[in-house]
């Protein structure tokens, strides 16, 4: 190795740092517009699998607003509202965040929730995913009437919903975040869809 | 060194995970099926054979007092670089990896090798090097994958589609039918325990 001077060495460090920061950004720049096109797809995916296409004729991706911590993505037809989507996570699971999709019509009917993403335990509490049972299907059409009632609840809790073999945490998580989430809407539906006044 | 000798010291007399024990938290963590393994395993090797020939090549520019900073800048970078190819082109393996290929940063089998060998040998020895810790790494990733999945899951191959693509959907073996799983294999736990014993079956081979 060659003799060094400080101000060699910092030379050196510059010129490496200069070239590897060249290369890092020519791959950035090669990549960009694949990446977004790849996350706006995964997003249009997820919000098909809780709505179906079929039911709505804008852009939910594209049609979101925020209130109060939640995402939510907005599905009209002819521009009259017919749903909405709403993102949101429960710190109530487990371990780690629990985080899931809620599809609502405009009357505060469930159509359909799925996990987007958790960290439960593999075997046990990972059965809220649909890959692992249809434990989450359950909430299909469950009306906002329901959730108000003392049977929305896993059944440990006196309530109406299974919870799994050697894990009531997890579902409790999910069951409880649906029903603020029912909530939520109900609440803020006029603020979410200000067309319906 | 000759080349037989370079892998055969990557493959088996100094593999990374089983003789160095570098890199094991990417390898425990990892490995709870075969397809996350063999992926992680792919860029862990793509990231060693780039990070080798990078700084044997540069090895006469870089001084004794910075060659630190710089293998780790230059690590850094090509991670970064093989994060984003991967983010762009294989976007579900991304997701299922997650953290783990940042994190490959951290497996100090890379760092070993550049200190050890590509900061003191030739350009083509030096990708040898990569290649062959890196296939020593992957192998042994793929067995603790392969051992875990069977045991958690009863299957094999599943989701093999995240890395070949869709006409790979149907590669999943049901190796047995109706199987309850063992969670203890799908846990972290699981994997240092099969990790052992992986070690103290190569030591038996290796010392017979």
């Amino acid at each position: 190795m060659p003799t060094s001077t400080p101000l060699s060495a910092a030379v050196r460090l510059a010129c490496f740092s200069f070239i590897i920061i060249g290369l890092v950004s020519f791959v950035f720049h090669q990549t960009k517009n694949k990446i977004i096109d790849n996350e706006r797809e995964a997003l249009l995916q997820s919000l098909q699998s809780v709505l179906p296409k079929t039911l709505y004729d804008n852009i939910p991706s594209e049609d979101l607003i925020t209130l109060k911590n939640h995402t939510i993505y907005r599905a009209y037809q002819k521009d009259t509202p017919v749903a909405a989507i709403i993102k949101s996570t429960t710190t109530q699971g487990y371990s780690g965040n629990i985080q899931l999709l809620t599809a609502l019509d405009i009357t505060g009917t469930i159509l359909d929730v799925r996990i987007l993403d958790h960290k439960e335990t593999p075997g046990l509490g990972d059965k809220i995913e649909l890959k692992k049972s249809n434990w989450i299907l359950g909430f299909q059409h469950k009306t906002l009437a329901e959730m108000q009632q003392a049977q929305w609840a896993v059944k440990r809790d006196q309530g109406s919903f299974d919870q799994f073999t050697g894990a009531t945490i997890t579902p409790r998580a999910v069951v409880n975040e649906v029903k603020k989430i029912g909530l939520f809407f109900q609440q803020y539906k006029l603020q979410i869809f200000p067309q319906l006044k | 060194m000759t080349y037989q000798q370079i892998l055969e010291n990557g493959l088996w007399k100094n593999n990374q995970a089983l003789v160095a024990l570098l890199g094991l938290c990417p390898l425990l963590a990892v490995s709870n099926t075969v397809i996350n393994s063999l992926a992680l395993g792919i860029a862990t090797t793509l990231t060693l054979i780039l990070s080798n020939g990078c700084i044997s090549l540069a090895r006469k520019t870089i001084l004794p007092e910075i060659r630190l900073p710089l293998f780790v800048l230059i690590i850094a970078g090509t991670v970064t670089m093989i994060e984003l190819l991967m983010h762009a082109y294989f976007y579900q393996l991304y997701k299922t990896l997650g953290i783990f290929i940042p994190l490959i940063v951290t497996n100090c089998a890379i760092i070993g090798r550049a200190e050890v060998f590509a900061s003191k040998n030739k350009f083509i020895p030096s990708l040898l090097d990569g290649l062959a810790m890196g296939l020593g790494f992957s192998f042994v990733l793929v067995i603790l994958g392969g051992v875990r999945e069977i045991l958690s899951s009863g299957r094999l191959f599943s989701q093999a589609e995240l890395l070949f693509g869709n006409y790979a959907k149907n590669w999943q073996t049901i190796i047995v039918d109706d199987y309850s799983g063992l969670l203890l294999a799908a846990l972290p736990a699981g994997s240092f325990i099969a990790l052992g014993l992986l070690i103290a079956l190569k030591n038996s081979l290796s010392n017979a």
